[in-house]
């Protein structure tokens, strides 16, 4: 909506129109509130008009299997055992995390397809997408699809459309059990941290909030009763990163490989205007001396230098 | 056999089989190379904008792969590194500066044309493998993030290696006068044969007439 709150912009080397200043927001999904009643799935897909194939059950509640293109947010179901023998069900929305520093936006190839507002929603644009899929390489959370339908990458806006207008996202609107809460990034560690201090008090010593400081934070935050091991939630990375080899691939190497190129194309021109090329001279090796029968005597140039008179053909 | 003809050095064949390999190779680099760098993108107008770039460029690539296959069935042979191309390679130097002493006269390719044969090989063989694994359209899905990560590495690495090799390729066409037409119309002059690639000449013309390298040598 805005074009002048844009704090990164993919394969730009130029600061993006940023003008506009905006607090940061974040979305707070409290894993300890959650029934898996799947709502919010269900407000995403009504709010976002999409509507993913009737998949198959595969033995778990997860519906459908996996995100998709068409699918920007799934609880995820983890039978958990605890240590006391207890069974746990952790239940996890998952979705993007928006990160403040987010490795599609690295990876994107394409000017303008993958931004970052000022208040931290990290957006594609299909318009600019070009189907390339560095965005799944780049991404530590495992959350872009590309649809099979016009091939360009889809993920969790934040509702940013709503965002912009002042509303909460559809699937905090939705949460019946006000698990998933809104609001400035501040705001909602605070409220998190309240909700860390109860967790405590009720016999959950490890409950904590997710906002990894490997990708810089996330605007989508986790309260988690095991923060300690955020695997058990169906994979939830325990320090995700940007992938050091996407790092490499997307790093410095790029602007020294452009150089090197330059630099080997510029270093063959001044060999050339320095050394310059290599020509073969045809009478470097003389034709023996019956050739010269063949030579027009009204062109034979007689050389008293040489001796036995050896002429030459003009160059 | 002393007679002032030209020799062929490629057939009709081995150079429609090269440009091609050429063309291949300037269309995927060019495609590639839009999405190598921010500074290169509008190379992909070229190709009728960003998703006909995705599109186009992994077809090319391996159309390029397929053709140079053939390059490679045809002239392996003539690439294996010999006692004399290290001696040729230590000697580069006065090769770079045009001085003939003491450079050791070679066949049909010198060592850094070997080189660049041997490095061209296995740069394709690495974007082609590579080149599959990120082919997110039909592949990607039979790949774990690790492998297509590696991959996406390897895959710009290899194409830079390639491109650098292919820069020094073409100047040394400019460089070496006479090698272009070796590669357009097929003939070179036997003088050409003679200076750069004597034992070549002797191959090919039967002509045992001593070297003039060995005249400078003494």
């Amino acid at each position: 909506m805005a074009s002048q709150d844009i704090i990164a912009r993919s394969a730009t080397t130029t600061v993006p129109p940023s003008v506009r200043q905006q607090e940061q927001v974040a979305k707070l999904i409290d894993t300890t509130k959650c029934i898996g009643c799947k709502a919010c799935q269900v407000a995403c897909s009504e709010w976002n008009e999409l509507r993913d194939e009737v998949g198959h059950n595969h033995g778990t509640y997860d519906n459908p299997q996996d995100l998709s293109a068409e699918t920007w947010t799934l609880m995820r179901f983890t039978e958990h055992e605890r240590d006391d023998g207890n069974l746990e069900w952790l239940i996890r929305k998952d979705g993007c995390m928006h990160c403040a520093e987010p490795g599609c936006l690295k990876a994107c190839p394409s000017p303008g397809a993958i931004i970052k507002h000022a208040n931290g929603i990290v957006d594609f644009n299909q318009d600019h997408c070009i189907g390339c899929g560095y965005c799944i390489t780049g991404c530590p959370f495992n959350i872009p699809r590309i649809s099979q339908k016009d091939h360009k990458a889809y993920k969790c806006t934040l509702c940013s459309d709503r965002v912009s207008v002042g509303l909460e996202p559809a699937c905090v609107k939705t949460c019946p059990t006000g698990a998933i809460v809104f609001g400035t990034k501040d705001e909602m560690k605070v409220h998190a941290d309240e909700r860390i201090v109860d967790l405590k008090s009720r016999g959950y010593d490890k409950a904590g909030l997710y906002d990894p400081d490997g990708v810089g934070g996330t605007h989508v935050m986790y309260v988690l009763h095991h923060a300690d091991t955020p695997k058990l939630y169906a994979g939830l990375p325990d320090q995700p990163v940007i992938s050091p080899l996407v790092g490499l691939w997307k790093g410095f190497t790029k602007p020294l490989a452009l150089l090197a190129m330059g630099a080997a194309v510029l270093a063959g021109f001044f060999h050339y205007v320095r050394i310059g090329p290599q020509r073969v001279e045809e009478d470097e090796h003389p034709t023996p001396p019956d050739d010269v029968h063949q030579v027009d005597p009204a062109v034979h140039v007689y050389d008293p230098t040489k001796p036995g008179g050896q002429g030459e053909q003009r160059p | 056999m002393n007679d002032n003809k030209p020799i062929l050095r490629y057939n009709a064949n081995e150079r429609t089989n090269h440009w091609v390999v050429a063309i291949l190779f300037f269309m995927a680099g060019l495609s590639g190379l839009a999405l190598f760098h921010p500074a290169l993108f509008w190379l992909s107008n070229l190709f009728g904008g960003g998703p006909w770039t995705r599109i186009l460029h992994p077809f090319l690539g391996v159309a390029m792969f397929v053709f140079f296959l053939g390059l490679v069935i045809r002239f392996w042979r003539a690439n294996f590194i010999t006692a004399n191309d290290r001696l040729w390679l230590r000697r580069v130097d006065r090769v770079m500066r045009n001085q003939e002493d003491g450079v050791p006269p070679i066949g049909k390719y010198n060592a850094g044309q070997k080189l660049l044969f041997w490095t061209l090989l296995v740069c394709m063989l690495i974007l082609l493998v590579s080149g599959v694994v990120i082919w997110r359209a039909y592949f990607s899905q039979y790949f774990g993030i690790g492998a297509i990560r590696l991959a996406t590495l390897l895959h710009a690495l290899a194409a830079f290696v390639l491109v650098l090799s292919i820069i020094v390729h073409i100047y040394a066409g400019i460089w070496i006068k006479g090698s272009v037409g070796a590669m357009l119309h097929g003939w070179v002059s036997r003088a050409w044969a003679r200076k750069h690639h004597e034992l070549w000449y002797r191959e090919v013309t039967g002509d045992k007439t001593p070297s003039d390298h060995r005249r400078k040598e003494g």
